[in-house]
């Protein structure tokens, strides 16, 4: 009897777990085939990016295929092209009018380190700025290291719980 | 433009000039800085010249290079003639001041900002002289020679220090 009822815990505590690394799996899933996207864009990698998001590229075949001009409506920032120290409070209040989870690639060089601008003007990298999940080389970038870039990040929303998103920390702790 | 006209202005102008240069895409013309308004009238309104647009106004710095610090450069041309004319200003540095030009020619108004934001040069007497690239918390004029070539001034609190490469 006594038996019977442990065996009984045990086993609806397993599921719980189990359901709970489904849900997690089944959100990540989900998550990571509807990247809303936003693109900040701001100087000569952008025409990079029109050419990934057009049809010989085609970047809707991994699910990110929407770009939304509202930040309130999309979970994924692309900062394209140079910052500068004008546009950075800008750049930081888009950020954070972005709803979680959220994710943010930076495109190219400029926007990675600032690039070749080492001057009064030019942020260098965004990473001062914002928190920055995946970064993407090159001046500008070729549109396959951005597919590249795009799988990397699908792989890492995988790999996360879902709770562990909610109880990130702010940007200045 | 063509020989006579550029005489003609020459002696015209004669105790303004201070050097003429005919350079290879145009005229260049130093003159005093009395003189710049007379002048630019005199551009836009003499009826062989007709000077229609100011295309550019910027400055140079010659730092440690020239007593007059600073050389303010108008570029005009016109539609009529098709011709260019080069006009510069030497400026000191402790004295580092130049009548508008905006009541001539309104389009200078921009440049003339531009010019102040990025070399600190009063215009005298402008409509409206604001920095028009930078921000207004911004302290000094980048394109001098002595503003440090990597001093940056932000506006937000930043993650990490600019000059570090480590990521936070
Ligand atoms: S990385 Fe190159 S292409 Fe991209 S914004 Fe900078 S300068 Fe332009």
């Amino acid at each position: 009897m006594g038996d019977e009822e442990l065996l009984k815990g045990a086993v609806i505590t397993s599921r719980l777990d189990e359901s709970i690394k489904f849900f997690d799996k089944l959100l990540n899933w989900a998550r990571k085939y509807s990247l809303f996207q936003y693109p900040f864009a701001t100087a000569c990698c952008a025409m990079e990016y029109m050419t990934t998001m057009g049809p010989r590229y085609d970047l809707g075949r991994f699910g990110a295929e929407v770009p939304r001009f509202s930040p309130r409506q999309s979970d994924l920032l692309w900062v394209v092209g140079t910052v500068s120290h004008k546009l950075a409070p800008v750049l930081l209040r888009v950020y954070e009018q972005m709803c979680e989870p959220k994710w943010v690639i930076s495109y190219g060089v400029c926007a990675s380190s600032g690039g070749f601008y080492n001057n009064y003007a030019t942020v260098q990298g965004i990473d001062c700025i914002i928190p920055v999940d995946i970064y993407i080389p090159g001046c500008p970038p070729r549109p396959e290291q951005v597919l590249d870039a795009l799988m990397l990040l699908q792989k890492k929303i995988d790999c996360e719980k879902a709770d562990w998103r909610f109880s990130r920390k702010k940007r200045d702790e | 433009m063509n020989r006579e006209l550029i005489l003609k202005i020459k002696e015209d102008f004669a105790n303004d000039i201070i050097s003429f240069v005919e350079d290879r895409d145009m005229p260049v013309f130093v003159i005093r800085r009395e003189a710049l308004l007379r002048f630019v009238t005199f551009l836009k309104e003499c009826a062989e010249v007709k000077m229609e647009q100011v295309t550019d106004i910027t400055a140079v710095d010659w730092f440690k290079k020239r007593e007059e610090r600073f050389e303010v450069v108008y570029h005009f041309y016109s539609y009529t003639f098709n011709h260019r004319l080069r006009l510069k200003v030497n400026l000191f540095e402790n004295d580092a001041k130049v009548p508008t030009i905006t009541e001539i020619f309104s389009g200078a108004n921009w440049f003339e900002r531009e010019c102040y934001d990025m070399y600190g040069i009063i215009f005298l007497n402008h409509p409206d002289l604001r920095r028009i690239l930078l921000y207004p918390e911004f302290v000094g004029h980048p394109l001098r020679k002595d503003y440090p070539i990597d001093k940056r001034q932000p506006l937000v609190k930043l993650r990490r220090p600019e000059e570090s490469r480590e990521r936070p």
